[in-house]
């Protein structure tokens, strides 16, 4: 399909602007002025109107194909939360921010008090700042606030490492590093969950932190959770607590209640809300009463009339993760979507994600081989070993999926798993649906015995082949040429 | 109530999915959970049907503020917003997506972005462009971090004159580093540049200046990115993607990183997100760049197609050893402001950034006019300049607030000594009507 800029034609506009009702001021000096308009496209609405459909067509999405793509939670987002979060669109964040400007966003303000009232009851912990912007931005916020933890009380120096268990998400040992920490790796045990003995080994009073997912990414909850927390504050460290696959347990487990001190929330996967092709997500970090002195600003507080205002400047804050107050748009739909479903609707999507998982895992059992085998929480993952003694790698039955209309399940994560299948279904799927996807699952698995080459060859159905990604990564072609 | 709308299952459905586990309850799938561990509470309110539900948000929004005529900016702007974005980006294909890891079956997400990245990188005049960041305040912290990663220094100057949320962000996110941050403070709401030659040397391993800045002035880093290579150090601009319609790009001025909030470009204002950030730089400093970036290649055939590329530098590939954790970009966000640029185009930006100018012009002459009011740079400025006036300006503000202008943003709050001067934004949708009501309004809060 052509590029935009290939349709382009001189003079072509795509919208009518407002005309000047003032009068032309004088140029800038020359100094100051472009030598030409940016070359971006020129074409008229309809041309541009087909560019976009057409493109959109060229996705697998939520709304078109099932997406089982494990750890990314890609259930459905209804309909009403988009339309919700219209509502707010015209306001600007610099009004509650102006001399009396709180009482003129009473809405906003109250709507995000109470959202972090219940993400705190979800996840129970005291408070919630709702402003990192998605989930490795909530984990960079979190360490960030056991930082200042630990610097308030003479720590700062002392405290150098975070400690993350091998199978955890790439972006907690990332998010430490970029906090300043070293990271320490704890392998996994042969029953699944960090070593306990190596996390043992591997504590000190100069850990800061262990991160933790949980149930965590091989889908299987931890049962010594509790005994873990204890050992991590014996020296002082906090727990923190990836949210990622929070989705599994609401109403069953708060991650505050077994010991977690630091939690990022994804509205992204938890809370319906949708991804956007990449973004944007929304990562509210909680935590226990002893870190909030360190919350970013601005605070949201409710006062003894019941107004809510913005806290003034607090010395102990660590100052500021994002310009406002996060994705406020992400929010209003993640708040929609807690109120919509309530108390049991919560409690129902943990049961059949979790049901959801487990009747794939028992399902595709006999056909890929399943390294942890226990009963999973929200995801499973097997490994194509099986398939690749005929020559067959994970990423090749991904593409057997494409053309089959399934958008692939996630592949070689975690990483301690060899060509790892990361199936995560979701509540909203039906029988139907993963009944059929099992079955495709399962013609994948024979094809790679009966005929490897036909997997190899695949996708056939889409526009485009497999893609030299090498080719790509040496020419780092990455904007259209003039 | 039954939410089945959301969660499909018959109660015989999951009978027959419970027999093919195994287990005889849902909760028995729960069984790995010891009793100690679990939730003793869980006190949330019950549903609402989806009637309900909007009726509530509706209630919520109308707590809000309605009508206010709106001069205010400080980072986001009020501008125009094609239909036609809405309609595309509202498109499931596009928003119910996840980053696009199986480039087969995402290449409409793929190619898009690329796009996107071509328009930036041409907004901007420098070489590549990541497929966005998650806003403004935090690209100008991924920029220093990226220059502090290319340099292998540990200085940042940054101007006093950029936007102090994004000074904020910075010293939060290097807070636990090993990295000073030097800040420059303003002269009559400009770069003060005999200053900055005080400290920069050889430790510093970038500069960091706002093109137009808080204060609204414009200024030409040409110079100055010239005194900034000869200590070997990187000069970052924050840029106003609109302003770039007319003005001197941060490519032409000869700067090395250029990040700045996408918001303006297709994005509602939303109560402050979700918009995007962007960054683009030298080709030289692309492995270095945080967040996901999409390439050109070819397929088996050769034909045209697009992936994420150099996913090398990444945290899922690299974990603690990564560029950057970032592992995400604003998709949506970006999109939209693709399709904004797609849409006004290549005379379109530049008549809407004269437009803007226009405005704000006439608006600064009309109150400057207004005794008790100077304005606070000789510098020119863009659709935003800094007033000073006879009174405290929070109180100016607040009273205005009452007769529905948002009158700016006062300084008070960012500046020392600035409690008298008010930033005011112009953009294309205040008309003249509304500037001149603005300006009698004013007058008659000033003589008051």
């Amino acid at each position: 399909m052509q590029l935009i800029y290939e349709k382009s034609v001189p003079g072509r506009r795509g919208v009518k602007l407002p005309a000047s009702d003032v009068p032309a001021a004088a140029p800038l000096p020359a100094s100051l002025l472009r030598s030409a308009p940016a070359g971006l496209a020129e074409v008229s609405e309809l041309d541009l109107v087909r560019h976009f459909t057409n493109l959109s067509r060229r996705n697998f999405s939520v709304d078109t194909n099932f997406y089982p793509l494990g750890s990314c939670t890609m259930k459905y987002n209804a309909k009403v939360l988009e339309n919700a979060a219209a509502l707010f669109n015209p306001l600007h964040p610099m009004t509650a921010l102006l001399p009396g400007g709180e009482e003129l966003c009473q809405g906003t303000l109250g709507m995000l008090h109470d959202l972090g009232g219940l993400l705190a009851e979800i996840t129970g912990m005291d408070e919630v700042t709702t402003q990192p912007l998605a989930g490795a931005h909530g984990e960079m916020t979190g360490i960030l606030l056991v930082s200042a933890y630990h610097a308030a009380r003479g720590n700062k120096n002392k405290k150098k490492y975070v400690v993350v268990p091998d199978s955890s998400h790439g972006t907690n040992p990332a998010s430490a590093a970029i906090a300043g920490y070293e990271i320490i790796t704890v392998p996994t045990a042969p029953y699944g969950d960090m070593d306990l003995e190596l996390f043992k080994k591997a504590m000190t009073d100069e850990v800061a932190a262990v991160m933790m997912t949980c149930p965590n990414t091989l889908g299987l909850f931890n049962p010594h959770i509790r005994e873990i927390s204890e050992i991590a504050h014996s020296h002082d460290a906090l727990m923190y607590y990836d949210g990622a696959n929070l989705n599994a347990i609401m109403g069953k487990v708060k991650p505050g209640d077994v010991g977690f001190d630091v939690i990022h929330v994804n509205l992204h996967k938890t809370f319906g809300t949708p991804h956007g092709g990449g973004g944007p997500g929304s990562g509210p970090v909680g935590v226990k009463k002893e870190l909030i002195p360190f919350l970013p600003q601005p605070r949201i507080i409710k006062d003894s009339q019941g107004r809510f205002q913005l806290e003034a400047r607090r010395p102990t804050s660590i100052g500021r993760t994002a310009n406002f107050f996060g994705n406020f748009g992400v929010m209003v739909k993640a708040y929609a979507y807690i109120i919509m479903l309530g108390r049991e609707g919560l409690i129902r999507v943990s049961e059949q994600a979790v049901l959801n998982a487990n009747y794939i895992k028992e399902r595709l059992k006999p056909y890929y081989d399943l390294p942890y085998d226990q009963t999973c929480m929200h995801e499973c993952v097997f490994s194509a070993s099986r398939q690749l003694a005929h020559g067959v790698h994970a990423i090749d039955i991904s593409k057997f999926l494409i053309d089959r209309g399934y958008h692939p399940p996630t592949v070689y994560f975690p990483m301690i798993v060899k060509e790892a299948i990361m199936i995560e279904p979701t509540e909203t799927e039906s029988k139907a649906t993963m009944d059929e996807f099992i079955e495709v699952m399962i013609e994948a698995a024979q094809t790679a015995e009966s005929n490897p080459q036909a997997l190899h060859d695949a996708p056939l159905t889409m526009p485009i082949s497999r893609l030299d990604e090498t080719k790509a990564a040496r020419e780092q072609n990455v904007c259209c040429q003039w | 109530m039954n939410d089945s709308h959301y969660c499909p299952h018959t109660p015989e459905e999951i009978g027959e999915m419970l027999s093919a586990i195994g287990v005889a309850t849902v909760e028995e799938l729960f069984s790995p959970i010891p009793a100690a561990l679990r939730a003793q509470t869980f006190n949330l309110p019950s549903g609402l049907s989806e009637f309900e539900t909007f009726s509530r948000m509706q209630a919520i929004a109308g707590d809000n503020v309605q009508g206010l005529t709106s001069f205010i900016g400080g980072g986001f702007y009020d501008h125009v917003i094609p239909s036609v974005i809405d309609h595309l980006s509202g498109r499931a294909e596009f928003y119910t997506a996840y980053t696009p890891y199986q480039p087969e079956c995402s290449q409409g997400t793929l190619q898009a972005l690329f796009e996107y990245q071509t328009a930036i990188c041409r907004l901007t005049g420098l070489d590549v462009s990541n497929a966005s960041l998650y806003d403004g305040g935090t690209a100008c912290a991924e920029s220093a971090m990226m220059a502090l990663r290319v340099t292998g220094r540990n200085r940042i100057i940054v101007d006093g004159c950029v936007n102090p949320f994004s000074r904020q962000i910075l010293k939060t996110y290097l807070f636990n580093l090993d990295v000073e941050v030097v800040e420059i403070a303003p002269l009559d709401g400009m770069l003060n540049r005999a200053e900055l030659a005080n400290v920069l040397d050889d430790s510093v391993a970038a500069v960091l200046v706002q093109n137009p800045n808080f204060f609204g002035s414009v200024d030409d880093y040409t110079a100055l990115a010239g005194q900034v290579h000869t200590v070997g150090a990187l000069l970052i601009a924050s840029v106003y993607p609109v302003s770039l319609g007319i003005l001197k790009s941060p490519g032409e001025m000869g700067v090395d990183i250029a990040v700045g909030d996408g918001q303006s470009l297709g994005n509602p204002l939303s109560f402050g997100g979700p918009s995007f950030g962007f960054i683009t730089a030298k080709k030289a400093y692309i492995r270095n760049m945080p967040g996901r970036i999409v390439g050109e290649t070819v397929d088996k055939s050769g034909k045209r197609g697009f992936v994420l590329t150099l996913q090398a530098r990444e945290q899922h590939i690299k974990r603690h050893k990564a560029t950057s954790n970032i592992c995400s970009n604003q998709g949506l966000c970006a999109l939209r402001g693709l399709i904004f640029l797609s849409s006004v185009g290549r005379q379109g930006l530049a008549d809407m950034a004269l437009l803007n100018r226009d405005k704000a012009e006439y608006a600064k002459a009309r109150l400057a006019a207004i005794p008790g009011v100077t304005v606070l740079q000789s510098a020119p400025t863009f659709n935003e300049f800094t007033l000073f006036l006879s009174k405290p300006a929070e109180a100016v503000v607040a009273g205005m607030l009452k007769e529905g202008i948002a009158a700016g943003v006062p300084l008070g709050d960012y500046y020392e000594n600035l409690g008298q001067a008010l930033v005011v934004t112009v953009t294309e949708k205040r008309s003249k009507k509304e500037i001149d009501h603005f300006a009698q309004l004013l007058e008659a809060a000033l003589c008051n």
